[in-house]
């Protein structure tokens, strides 16, 4: 039986069932505090002054904190987000003229949500319905950058004032990048086929004729499916982290990418583009260097490469733009990336 | 009866392309499985969001997996 038809039908019911997720969150994220200190120390004996002990704590306790973070992200955002669609975002730019458009569509492609295997025929269906590349493409970039695991997690590690100043910079690289391709005239730079397709049939809107149960199920398959598919980056990111945390010299990141590095953002920047991860695997080395005192921006611009430009997508993406065009996304996007790095470490300083 | 199932061949069209599957079994409908990848055909039936079912030309989800039950539900009003 499917979770769909076990969530009580009943308003008080469904508070029902919600609270008792909620209060078991709790209760683990609460035991979580306590339990490595009592399994590792207690149960096993070991030294807690200890080095290797300390990294082991560390890794376990990041493990079960970033876990139970993510699951209620996930779900959360999920859930909120099964109230928005690419077709209801596409009705919504459709006639909107370049500027606004962007500025609209880099807003639109946080909360509509998206995976990238559907960006091929989000793409088609947007142009289809006239909306300009460059606003399609302000969509396209906005949708990974400003990431809903990242903006999470930022908010429960680092606090309103550093998420806020992600997903500002995040819109404005969206909407800037967008915007300069549509100065561009890249259309001579998407395939052909792309403006001969019409959109047939009915289009029908996933975001509508949801029941509470179905939006809740929903949920629930998408951690489930997210934390599958990003297990392995997240324990070797919390790996490296514990390690970074552990072993890493006090001052060793600091002298070598700390602010005073010309080079610092750059280099992040060229190490985060060919890294295919998640904000998920990146944020506890984020949370590492940190410690270690790495600047805020040199950081933010290391985890934006590495979310936003990803290789899957690019071969997708080639399917409906010529390499031209790819390349100038690449280094728009990567250029105000960078940007973005060295302007947080100035005003951050 | 003729079912499609649009996308470009993610992990959520093969679980889509399983559900279907299974529910045909199960129902012992004589039905046919087709899979659409091309995206000029996928944006012919109106879909944005992949992957999405179609029974008899008509889509009837898009943008989601739903469940094996749900599957049942949609096939069996159509099969009537």
């Amino acid at each position: 039986m499917s979770i769909a038809e076990r969530i009580p039908t009943t308003a008080k019911g469904r508070v029902g069932v919600l609270g008792a997720g909620v209060g078991l969150w709790a209760l683990a994220y609460w035991v979580n505090e306590w339990l490595w200190d009592a399994v590792l120390f207690t149960g096993f004996g070991l030294d807690p002054t200890s080095r290797i002990t300390e990294t082991i704590h560390f890794f376990l306790y990041d493990s079960l904190k970033i876990l139970l973070l993510l699951v209620i992200i996930i779900f959360a955002s999920t859930v909120l987000r099964s109230f928005m669609s690419v077709e209801r975002t596409r009705a919504f730019l459709g006639g909107k003229r370049e500027g606004v458009g962007n500025i609209l569509a880099a807003g639109l492609g946080v909360i509509t949500p998206f995976c990238s295997c559907s960006a091929v025929p989000a793409f088609i269906g947007f142009v289809a319905a006239g909306v300009p590349i460059g606003v399609t493409m302000s969509f396209l970039i906005a949708s990974p950058l400003v990431n809903e695991i990242a903006i999470g997690l930022l908010l429960t590690l680092f606090g309103w004032q550093i998420t806020a100043l992600y997903v500002v910079s995040g819109l404005t690289i969206a909407i800037g990048a967008g915007w300069i391709l549509g100065r561009l005239h890249v259309e001579r730079w998407v395939e052909p086929f792309v403006f001969d397709v019409r959109l047939g049939g009915q289009v029908i809107d996933p975001s509508l004729g949801l029941t509470f149960g179905q939006r809740m199920q929903m949920g629930v398959e998408e951690v489930k499916t997210l934390l599958a598919k990003i297990w392995i980056y997240l324990l070797v990111g919390i790996g490296l982290g514990a390690l970074i945390h552990g072993w890493a010299p006090t001052d060793f990141f600091a002298t070598y990418a700390g602010a005073d590095n010309p080079f610092g953002v750059l280099i992040a920047v060229l190490i985060g583009v060919p890294l295919y991860s998640n904000a998920a695997g990146v944020m506890p080395l984020v949370v590492a260097l940190f410690d270690k005192g790495l600047p805020m921006g040199t950081l933010l611009a290391f985890m934006m490469a590495v979310v936003a430009l990803s290789l899957p997508e690019m071969i997708l993406l080639r399917r409906v733009l010529r390499p031209q065009l790819l390349a100038i996304f690449i280094a728009t996007t990567g250029l105000g990336i960078i940007a973005v790095g060295y302007l947080f470490n100035a005003i951050l300083a | 009866m003729n079912i499609k199932i649009l996308g470009p061949g993610c992990r959520n069209c093969v679980n889509l392309t399983k559900a279907a599957t299974t529910a045909v079994r199960q129902l012992g409908l004589d039905a046919t499985i087709e899979k659409v990848e091309d995206y000029a055909a996928i944006a012919g039936y109106g879909v944005m969001s992949t992957p999405a079912l179609v029974i008899n030309d008509k889509v009837v989800v898009s943008g989601r997996v739903p469940t094996l039950a749900e599957v049942r539900t949609l096939l069996s009003s159509a099969a009537v």
